[in-house]
């Protein structure tokens, strides 16, 4: 893409470097969830504490107890979903920032999805499993 | 990756220092980058000795002072020497500014350290290639564009809508802005930048204009707008006060405010 096509190598005009291949109409929505999922992390920060202090120390049984609690077991549900996907948006702004060679780009930006559902995925299965006792 | 070391052909080397001027009793050290593409060699800081006594107290009148006096070949842009055609920007003690309203006295501790504005080509000494900054600029059509049949007197707008264009209107487009910015040093192929962004902003605003969507469409993308991290380099830059990042905020406002 762009980083082949610098004034060095082209015959292409300034302006149709700078136009390139146009606007890609999207980013509104990484901008817009990145400021939801903040915003929820702080909201879910305080009781997430909390039940992880009520945690400290207590075996697995009073874990099921606590973790059963439906509203709780949701909470830390909805703080894993928003911090998750929080990290993947983040991440993924620091990637296309710094690299830019496009084919390792697009590699790093696969891994980052891959990786960000399998921490979400393993954080909701962990509680599920705590949260039933078994 | 992106680059942090300057490669081999850019690192500087020790240059040549001047004599200090016969006869004077008060002067001012400058040390000036210098590179000239047509002798192969690696950029070098020069250092130079102003008579502060035969000069006017801006640094520009300094380098005027040099070229007049020790070095003509010294090379940079300058024209209205009040602030008002942005011709020469540079990079002064650290700070991206115009050499022709920061004072020489501004600049405390020993030599007023002068360099090209960061991260562009370098065309000679203290001139950057700002090709690119200007097509960014041609690239967001700053003009007034319209649909309905043009009026038989002027494009009328209220007191409160033109307010809307204050803090602006008033960029000279210097790129004082867009060379201090982090997100433009790397990106600076695909992110428009500071300043092109605040002149897009300029033409958001302004309520003669139809194409607002058009022109909120060929902004809304990853890279020509989302690369703004609100670092805010570019409003501790900007020699005429403004604040790019808020209009680049002000922008990214719009462009949730039609999607929810």
């Amino acid at each position: 893409m762009s980083t082949a096509d610098t004034p060095k190598r082209s015959m292409r005009t300034p302006l149709g470097r700078v136009r390139n291949l146009g606007a890609a109409h999207s980013g509104t929505s990484d901008f817009w969830r990145q400021r939801l999922t903040a915003v929820a992390m702080v909201l879910l920060m305080i009781p997430v504490i909390v039940v992880i202090m009520m945690l400290l120390g207590r075996n697995q049984a009073y874990a099921k107890q606590i973790l059963g609690s439906l509203p709780i077991a949701i909470i830390m549900m909805l703080f894993i979903v928003a911090s998750a996907w929080h990290m993947k948006i983040g991440m993924q702004v620091v990637i296309e920032d710094y690299v830019h060679n496009e084919k390792l780009k697009l590699a790093t930006i696969m891994f980052n999805n891959f990786f960000s559902i399998a921490v979400a995925l393993a954080s909701i299965y962990a509680i599920l499993q705590l949260s039933s006792g078994v | 990756m992106v680059e942090f070391a300057l490669p081999k052909n850019s690192k500087i080397t020790g240059g040549k220092t001047w004599p200090k001027p016969a006869g004077a009793t008060e002067f001012r050290e400058f040390r000036v980058y210098r590179w000239n593409p047509d002798d192969g060699k690696n950029p070098s800081v020069d250092t130079y000795y102003v008579d502060t006594n035969d000069c006017g107290p801006m640094v520009l009148d300094g380098l005027i002072w040099i070229k007049n006096h020790i070095d003509p070949s010294l090379t940079f842009r300058r024209s209205c020497r009040e602030g008002v055609c942005g011709s020469c920007a540079m990079n002064i003690d650290g700070q991206n500014t115009l050499a022709c309203t920061r004072s020489m006295h501004d600049v405390k501790d020993g030599a007023v350290k002068i360099n090209p504005l960061p991260h562009q080509p370098v065309v000679k000494d203290l001139v950057p290639d700002l090709t690119n900054f200007y097509a960014q600029y041609a690239s967001v059509e700053p003009w007034l564009k319209t649909t309905s049949p043009t009026p038989q007197k002027e494009w009328r707008q209220s007191h409160e809508d033109r307010e809307k264009l204050d803090g602006l209107y008033e960029c000279i487009l210097c790129a004082c802005c867009s060379t201090s910015c982090p997100s433009y040093w790397w990106n600076s192929d695909r992110y428009l930048g500071p300043a092109a962004l605040l002149q897009a902003n300029r033409w958001v605003s302004d309520s003669r204009d139809e194409a607002t969507g058009e022109r909120l469409d060929n902004l809304e993308d990853p890279f020509r707008l989302y690369r703004c991290h609100t670092i805010m380099n570019c409003a501790k830059a900007c020699p005429k006060g403004l604040n790019p990042a808020e209009a680049i905020a002000e922008l990214k406002l719009k462009m949730v405010e039609r999607q929810i």
